[in-house]
């Protein structure tokens, strides 16, 4: 009769903490979309410029979320284009050639990569920024480039293990046949291994851009400001979504600036909904990839 | 020709690899490197053990250390229960369509831009905090463990379902031969043989929730005094770093991030090699 109760008490403990869960972030979604959806529109995005001139860059937008979106986006592009190549490679590396020993102390190496706070790689960002400016160049700050470079050591370990997890996961009949073939060990990986874990590892690199877009801490320190308009080059402080966000939380002027931080909260969410929808659709099951979140 | 078309490739994949190890110790370096100045002038202890009052000329990071503790703590307290039932009801307690949707909504979740948690954190709870309690400003450690605590309870619930997952079929089949109800399969068959991946859950939650900046930083108030109680505020490590932008890039203060900066680092590699070794010894028991 004991164990009984307990079965029962178990029952109700879990679907009580699973409407708990649900109903804190229905809240805190509905709090968000219910305050702020009437200040999505083309006037939240491009203030009081014409949204086709200031896409053609011919106009100026100084009281909109254009060059915060736009900002969002060359550094979201900028950092998968460093990390890609090198992530993709070291994840081949992991699954194809490392000896087991080889990599249990990489393994070792990138866990802790994903374990780093986004902070401290920030703060690596910025103190790397400072030591270019001091013995290199005066023009070198916290900019673009420096940021990118940042948010790309975040996203690695993403793409490293989506692609070793793709690689490792195709069946050993697939692997062999083109070896047996004749193929090379080169050839077998990008005529067969790579196109078939195609799917496993886009749907890893866009986790990561979703990963970089909404990063806060790492850009606050490197580079990213709240007002500056479009980024002029990569050496140049720029905008960005989430630190928009973050800025009006604490500095707000008056309501008008605080319901653009409510725009920007709803577009940033659905900006990363999309993306991990997308993600989703490519590849089912999504749980392990959550476990690298760095 | 082809011999050393697939020398250049395995050379070039080394590489890469190579140079994605040497970032994650180059991080640690840097850190060390630029910190070190601080550490010479005042010792290990003044640094970790003594108040951050900059104008009396002490840099200790102590206050920011019982900070990190007690938010993320706090935060694990409030995460744990309920990550607990979520993966009870997806693992065997609801019915496999409402379990596999829940599932997928906590995994849509675990990619809810942390800014916007603070953001809503600072215009719906803090308010409420402020009034119920009627003390102080609404921004405390309470309303950040609160916010956290929200935000690590998808990963944790994803780290426990994950560790229900690598229970052995065998196990569960036997269960059900047995003609054991879904709840009684939890309780006596699931949550015995999943422990050990439940404790590294826990483990590698407390880590995200040590790394976390921005809820720590919108929400719980930035005071560099020891907090007495949990509706003070207080600052962590990582909020520490990001409020403390000195011009002065040789001053003391500035070190000190990076003494703030090793410390997370350190905490994150303990937390690794813990849950490896873990891991590990129980590969090799089993």
């Amino acid at each position: 009769m004991r164990y009984r109760s307990l079965e029962r008490l178990t029952i109700i403990f879990a679907w009580l903490t699973g409407l708990l869960l649900l109903s804190a972030v229905s809240l805190l979604l509905g709090y968000l979309f219910i305050k702020g959806y009437q200040s999505v529109n083309l006037t939240l995005i491009f203030g009081d410029a014409s949204p086709l001139r200031a896409i053609l860059l011919q106009e100026r937008v100084f009281n909109g979320l254009f060059p915060a979106i736009v900002g969002t986006l060359i550094l979201v592009l900028l950092s998968v284009f460093w990390a890609i190549p090198i992530g993709m490679a070291t994840g081949i590396y992991l699954a194809e050639y490392a000896s087991p020993r080889a990599k249990r102390v990489l393994d070792a190496f990138f866990d802790v990569l994903s374990g780093i706070p986004s902070i401290v790689i920030g703060l690596f960002g910025f103190a790397f920024a400072v030591f270019l400016h001091k013995h290199y160049s005066d023009r070198i700050g916290p900019c673009l480039l420096i940021s990118s470079i940042a948010l790309s050591f975040l996203v690695l370990p993403y793409i490293i293990r989506t692609t070793q997890a793709s690689l490792e996961g195709i069946p050993r009949e697939t692997r062999l046949t083109a070896l047996a073939l004749g193929a090379t060990k080169f050839q077998n990986i990008f005529l067969v291994l790579i196109p078939r874990s195609l799917t496993g590892i886009m749907s890893g690199i866009i986790l990561a851009i979703g990963r970089c877009a909404e990063d806060t801490a790492v850009i606050m320190l490197t580079g990213a400001v709240a007002s500056t308009g479009l980024p002029r080059s990569l050496f140049a402080q720029y905008e960005a979504l989430p630190f928009y966000i973050y800025y009006i939380s604490s500095q707000y002027a008056d309501r008008a600036e605080l319901m653009q931080g409510y725009g920007a909260s709803i577009i940033l969410i659905l900006l990363c909904a999309v993306l991990f929808s997308v993600a989703y659709g490519i590849r089912k099951g999504l749980t392990h990839f959550a476990l690298y979140r760095p | 020709m082809k011999r050393y078309r697939e020398l250049i490739a395995e050379r070039v994949f080394l590489l890469s690899a190579l140079a994605s190890s040497a970032i994650t110790v180059a991080i640690l370096v840097f850190m060390v490197f630029m910190g070190l100045p601080l550490l010479k002038q005042g010792g290990l202890y003044q640094l970790l053990l003594k108040p951050w009052a900059p104008f009396q000329g002490s840099f200790g990071i102590y206050p920011m250390i019982i900070g990190t503790g007690a938010i993320s703590l706090l935060s694990l307290l409030f995460a744990f229960p309920l990550s607990l039932g979520c993966s009870f009801l997806i693992g065997s307690i609801a019915p496999p369509s409402v379990s596999k949707w829940f599932r997928r909504l906590i995994e849509l979740m675990t990619g809810i831009p942390t800014v916007i948690y603070g953001f809503v954190g600072v215009f719906l709870l803090v308010p409420i905090v402020r009034e119920l309690f009627g003390s102080g400003s609404g921004l405390c450690i309470l309303t950040a463990a609160l916010v956290l605590g929200i935000m690590i309870t998808p990963t944790m619930t994803l780290f426990f379902c994950d560790s229900f997952d690598r229970i052995p079929k065998a196990y569960l089949d036997a269960a059900d031969a047995l003609g054991a109800s879904p709840v009684q399969k939890l309780l006596y068959v699931i949550l015995p043989a999943a422990k050990q991946g439940m404790i590294n859950g826990v483990i590698l939650s407390l880590g995200r929730a040590v790394g976390d900046t921005l809820i720590a930083l919108m929400l719980a108030g930035n005071s560099v005094r020891v907090a007495e109680s949990v509706l003070e505020p207080a600052r962590t490590l990582t909020a520490h770093i990001a409020l403390v932008i000195a011009a002065d890039y040789e001053s003391p203060e500035f070190r000190s991030i990076f003494a703030c900066g090793v410390v997370l680092y350190l905490f994150t590699m303990a937390v690794t090699f813990l849950v490896r070794y873990l891991t590990f010894s129980k590969d090799q028991t089993v």
